[in-house]
This record gives structure tokens, C-alpha cells and sequence, in this order.
């Protein structure tokens, strides 16, 4: 990389930034190391690396793994899972935390900086805090017909209920202040003009609000998606487990081996590193602009 | 539109710099000019979210509080028996894992303030200056970040593994007699553990001093230059101080990435010995075998009363700062 920095660079180049780009460069490949040895690790065959060894010259690199770890486990399943769990609690965190935000930075009620409180210091806590209570509450909910276990526990329901809960007090904070820096004249004419608050919500705050929700909307589809605690404790049937966390029942069940493990795990990352790779921007600006998230 | 974005979205980070709220106080007549139908539709859609994250994470944290001192099978409220501090008592006096984890949870958050962070300060001032290819470099280093801790553990078991694993092979530790067991010997675990952890915080702390580092006024650098300071010099007195509203914000993730610990360290080794996390003790408690539901509220209580020693402060400071903006 730092070779062709030299060439390019119109003005000569000082030593000091050669030193540097080699170090950044170094580092930077450090960092990647271990994902490229997993990767490398996932595309060997069992029996090679058996018979000579991890660290040793390939004779064959293939996808075999791979292909073979997602029919084995049936990991389209457990992807499945994790969309039926993530799409509506995006969407649904977003919605009720932007009507919170619209609440709390539009109209100088005396509780918004309480109600942001509540919300933002809940959003900190750490997860284990309420993990006991919530499992007995899940367990106490009945829902016959609603879900398929009859309760809020082992339900997909009740994943999109924590996670809703749980984000949407970061969310509604950063939204609120994003609100905030919108001119207020904009709400006032619309308020005089006799537009109902709903309105004034959806038809004029929100669309201005596009750029941080999709930073936001980048930003919890990747918490969600990596999610593991709550569907380790929360659901009880495997086959009910979104792909993270199903990720360490299959290890050892379907992925016997390592180079199994590795190519099971790697797949797992791929839709992250998908958005992260197309969306890296709006989820940067998303951690940054809420950087007081844990 | 994507411009003023990246301009606006560091400045409401989440310690509001002083101005960002420029029309917080509503004339009083907009008030009046709501029709009642606009105060109910109001009042639902601050209320129904309210509703749900009370009663989901704060309902539950103060039913934590009260459970610590009860004893509870789980089976019809009437069993609930008041017991007092017995359950404290228990676990701070015949419990062999509960010091051990609060010593990992300590040590967890000092080997993340001290080597990611500082690593993740100095990358993010290399990466600040106006540098060919900064982008990559970021995207390498914040890889790991993107990814779920689950992941990450899995990832660097293969590096980890005494009979496959990266370091045993190379290091030809990866025969009977000679093994070096980087994930169950209980003097190593954690330390192993904690480079995982280190590789994926050096690049979240990157991140943040970056935006941190793009708030700073370039005239302060320049200033700094004409009076004769070396690189290291104007970072000391004139970079770093400015930076402390991020420093802040670095501390208190830290502070809570240290006590949720939790996915790492269960896909590592479950939490066994040498590796036992408050954090692993209160999930255990609950999956394990014998759920005692006021004893699991009570290792609860301390990560409680320990994240609300930081929470409180940081979230007072920040809102004082708000109202007074």
C-alpha cells in the first residue's frame, strides 16, 4: 500500500509519513489477522489440515465448508429467525422512540428531561441487571394463541418486546437531540396553520429526521442481529434462536470440526459486514452520535 | 443534505456541547393553540413507549432490588419469603466465585482503559491527519466492532485452541505434555479472553476520539505551531485537553463495556474457573440447574448499585449541561 502512496503523491514525500503508512499498513493487517486466518482455517479440507497441521501450506482451498456448514446446521433457518426478530424491532423501536423524541423536544412539558433520564439511564444498565425478573415475567405471561409457546417466553414476540424496550431509550435520546437543532419556527407555523400534532409529526419533523434514523436504523440492526444474551436466556427451543445465538448450540452439534466452526462463524458475520461495508457511514455517524451507548 | 449531516451528527453527541439546543424554550402560546384532541394523540405517544421500557428494564430492576431479599421458587407469589440480607450474606461470605468475578470485572475494565483505549487515541490522531488511505486503515481496525461478540469468540478460539489453534501450532505447544491451555488454565484464561476483548475495543475507542479529534479547531493547532511546539507537545497541552468531553464519554463505555461483559467470556468457556464474571454468575444462576431466583437478584443488585455509581454522575452532568444550553 505504501509503495504506490510514493508514486501518487504529487509533492515529495517525508520519511515520517513512510514510517507512518508502513506502521498504519502493519497494524492494520495485524488487525485483520485473525479474520483471515479463520477465513483460511474455513477453506480447507478437514482431513488436510488434520493429517499436516493448521499452520502449513494448503494443497487444496475450496468453499466446501462453507456450503457444507449452512445445508448441515440448516442455517437458513436460524437466518430466518433472526429476520422475523429484527425487521419489526427496528422498525418498531424507531417509530416509538422518534414519537418520545418529538414529545420530549418539542413541547416544554416539565417532565422531558426526567423522561429522557429514565430512558437514557435504562438504556445503560447493564443487561444482567433485570435478566432474572424479566424471565420470570416472561414465564408468568400467558399468551395462548399469540405465540407459539403460549408465553412471552421461547416467543420471537418477546425477543422484539426487550429489544424494543431496551433501544429504544438510547435511540430516543439521540433523536431528541437531533430534533432539538431543528428550527422550531417549522412546527410553529404548522401548529398556527391549525395542522393536528400528528401531523406535525409525521408529515414535517419526521422526514427532516431521515438521516439520523437511517444512521439509527444501521446501527440497531447490527446490535440486534448480534444479539446473544437475550435469546440465550429468553428462549429455551433451539430451533426458535436467532442465528447468533444458535451459533453455539450448532458448535458442537452440525460443526464437528474446526475448519467447520470457522466457516460457521464467518458466515454468521457476512450480513453484518455486508451492511457495515455498504452502510459504513451512517453507522459510524450512528455510534458516534450516540456515544454514550455501552 | 448528507454534508450538513456529517457536520450535525457529531455535534449531538451524546454530551451536548453548549448552543446545540438554540429554541428550546416554546413560546407559551403554542401550548394554548392545542386542540384537545392534540393533547390526548401527545400524550399517547409519549406514554406508550414510556410504558413499555418501564415496565420491561425498569419494572424489572427494581423487582431485582426487592427479590434480593426474598427467597422465591418461581411458582405462585405466595412462596415469596422475606428473608432480609441472607442472601447477601451468602454470596459475600460463602460464594467461592463471587470475589473472583468481581476482581475479573475490575481487572476487565483496567486492561480496556489502559491498553485499547490509549491505542485507540493514538490511532485515531494518526488517522486524523489528513492521511492517504484512512479509510481503509479505519475500516481494518473497526472491522471487529461490527461484529457480535459471539463471533469474535469463536474467531479467536481457532488462534486459541491448544490442539488446532494458531499459537499452539506455531509455537509447537499443540502436542500431549507440551500443551499450553489457553482457554482452561485459570491463570492464562482471562488474559487470553482479554486480548479478544482489547482487539475489538482499540477500534471502538478509534472511532470515537476520531469524531472527537474532527471537533477540534484547526486554528488551535495552527496557533500552536507558530509558538514553536512539537507533534507531541501541542497533542499534551492544547489536542488532548479539548478532547475531554469525548474522554468522558470513552470512560463511562468503557465503565459498562467492563461490566457487560458477558457474550465473549460464555462462548469462551461458559465462565469456568478462572474467567467468572458478576455478569456470568446472575445468567448461570438462571439457566443453570438451580435457579434461586432471590439469590441471582442479589449478584444482580451489586452490578446494579456499581453501573448506577457511573450512570448517575455522567447522566446529571450531561443533562445539567443540556438544560443550561
Amino acid at each position: 500500500m505504501s509503495t504506490t502512496v510514493t508514486t501518487k503523491v504529487r509533492t515529495p514525500l517525508r520519511p515520517a509519513r513512510i514510517l507512518l503508512h508502513l506502521f498504519l499498513a502493519g497494524a492494520a493487517l495485524a488487525w485483520l489477522g485473525p479474520l483471515l486466518w479463520a477465513l483460511y482455517s474455513a477453506m480447507r479440507p478437514y482431513a488436510e489440515t488434520s493429517e499436516k497441521g493448521y499452520v502449513s501450506w494448503p494443497d487444496k482451498l475450496s468453499l466446501d465448508n462453507f456450503t457444507n456448514a449452512f445445508t448441515q446446521s440448516d442455517m437458513g433457518h436460524y437466518f430466518v429467525n433472526t429476520m422475523i426478530i429484527a425487521v419489526p424491532a427496528v422498525l418498531v423501536t424507531l417509530f416509538l422512540s422518534s414519537m418520545v423524541a418529538f414529545y420530549v423536544s418539542r413541547f416544554d412539558f416539565r417532565i422531558n428531561l426526567f423522561l429522557l433520564l429514565v430512558f437514557t439511564a435504562g438504556n445503560l444498565l447493564p443487561q444482567q441487571v433485570i435478566i432474572t425478573p424479566l424471565y420470570r415475567l416472561y414465564l408468568l405471561v400467558d399468551l395462548p394463541g399469540i405465540t407459539m409457546s403460549g408465553k412471552l417466553y421461547d416467543s420471537a414476540l418477546g425477543l422484539v418486546l426487550i429489544h424494543v424496550a431496551f433501544q429504544s431509550g438510547f435511540c430516543a435520546f439521540v433523536l431528541s437531540n437531533y430534533m432539538r437543532s431543528l428550527p422550531h419556527e417549522l412546527t410553529e407555523a404548522a401548529l398556527v396553520d391549525g395542522a393536528s400534532v400528528w401531523r406535525m409529526y409525521w408529515q414535517i419533523v419526521l422526514p427532516l429526521c431521515r438521516p439520523a434514523m437511517a444512521a439509527l436504523a444501521t446501527l440497531l440492526s447490527i446490535w440486534i442481529y448480534n444479539d446473544f444474551f437475550w435469546a440465550l436466556v429468553l428462549i429455551s427451543t433451539g430451533e426458535n434462536m436467532p442465528i447468533t445465538s444458535a451459533l453455539n448450540n450448532l458448535t458442537g452439534a452440525y460443526f464437528t470440526d474446526p475448519n467447520l466452526v470457522a466457516a460457521g462463524a464467518l458466515l454468521t458475520a457476512i450480513p453484518t459486514l455486508i451492511v457495515y461495508f455498504v452502510l459504513q457511514r451512517q453507522f459510524v455517524s450512528g455510534l458516534t452520535l450516540g456515544a454514550n451507548k455501552g | 443534505m448528507t454534508t450538513e449531516t456529517t457536520k450535525e451528527i457529531p455535534e449531538a453527541a451524546a454530551v451536548p456541547p453548549p448552543g446545540a439546543a438554540p429554541a428550546k424554550k416554546v413560546p407559551q402560546g403554542h401550548r394554548r393553540l392545542l386542540t384537545r384532541r392534540d393533547r390526548f394523540t401527545l400524550a399517547l405517544m409519549a406514554g406508550l413507549p414510556t410504558l413499555l421500557h418501564i415496565a420491561l428494564v425498569w419494572v424489572t430492576a427494581f423487582a431485582s432490588i426487592a427479590l434480593a431479599f426474598t427467597t422465591w421458587d418461581g411458582i405462585g407469589f405466595d412462596s415469596i419469603k422475606w428473608v432480609g440480607l441472607q442472601n447477601f450474606k451468602e454470596l459475600f461470605e460463602q460464594n467461592p466465585q463471587f470475589w473472583p468475578a468481581v476482581e475479573h470485572n475490575v481487572i476487565w475494565f483496567v486492561v480496556l482503559i489502559a491498553i485499547p483505549t490509549p491505542l485507540g487515541l493514538f490511532l485515531a490522531v494518526q488517522l486524523d491527519k489528513k492521511i492517504r488511505f484512512s479509510r481503509v486503515y479505519q475500516t481494518a481496525f473497526f472491522l471487529p466492532v461490527v461484529m457480535s461478540m459471539a463471533v469474535i469468540g469463536f474467531v479467536w478460539q481457532l488462534i486459541y485452541n491448544p490442539d488446532t489453534g494458531l499459537i499452539n501450532s506455531l509455537i509447537g505447544a499443540n502436542e500431549p505434555g507440551k500443551y499450553i491451555d489457553w482457554i482452561g488454565d485459570p491463570d492464562l484464561n482471562l488474559w487470553a479472553i482479554l486480548i479478544a476483548a482489547s482487539w475489538r475495543h482499540t477500534g471502538y475507542m478509534m472511532i470515537l476520539y476520531l469524531a472527537g479529534l474532527k471537533g477540534v479547531d484547526p486554528s488551535l493547532r495552527e496557533a500552536s505551531a507558530l509558538d514553536g511546539a512539537n507533534e507531541w507537545q501541542t497533542f499534551k497541552n492544547v489536542i488532548f485537553p479539548t478532547l475531554r468531553p469525548t474522554n468522558t464519554v470513552v470512560l463511562v463505555v468503557t465503565i459498562i463495556e467492563a461490566l457487560r461483559a458477558f457474550d465473549l467470556v460464555f462462548v469462551f468457556n461458559k465462565g469456568a474457573e478462572g474467567t467468572e464474571l458478576l455478569s456470568i454468575l446472575v445468567t448461570n444462576n438462571i439457566i443453570g440447574e438451580s435457579s434461586r431466583i432471590g439469590y441471582g437478584s442479589a449478584i444482580a443488585v451489586v452490578l446494579l448499585l456499581i453501573s448506577l455509581v457511573v450512570i448517575i454522575p455522567y447522566l446529571v452532568a450531561t443533562f445539567r449541561k443540556e438544560r443550561r444550553a
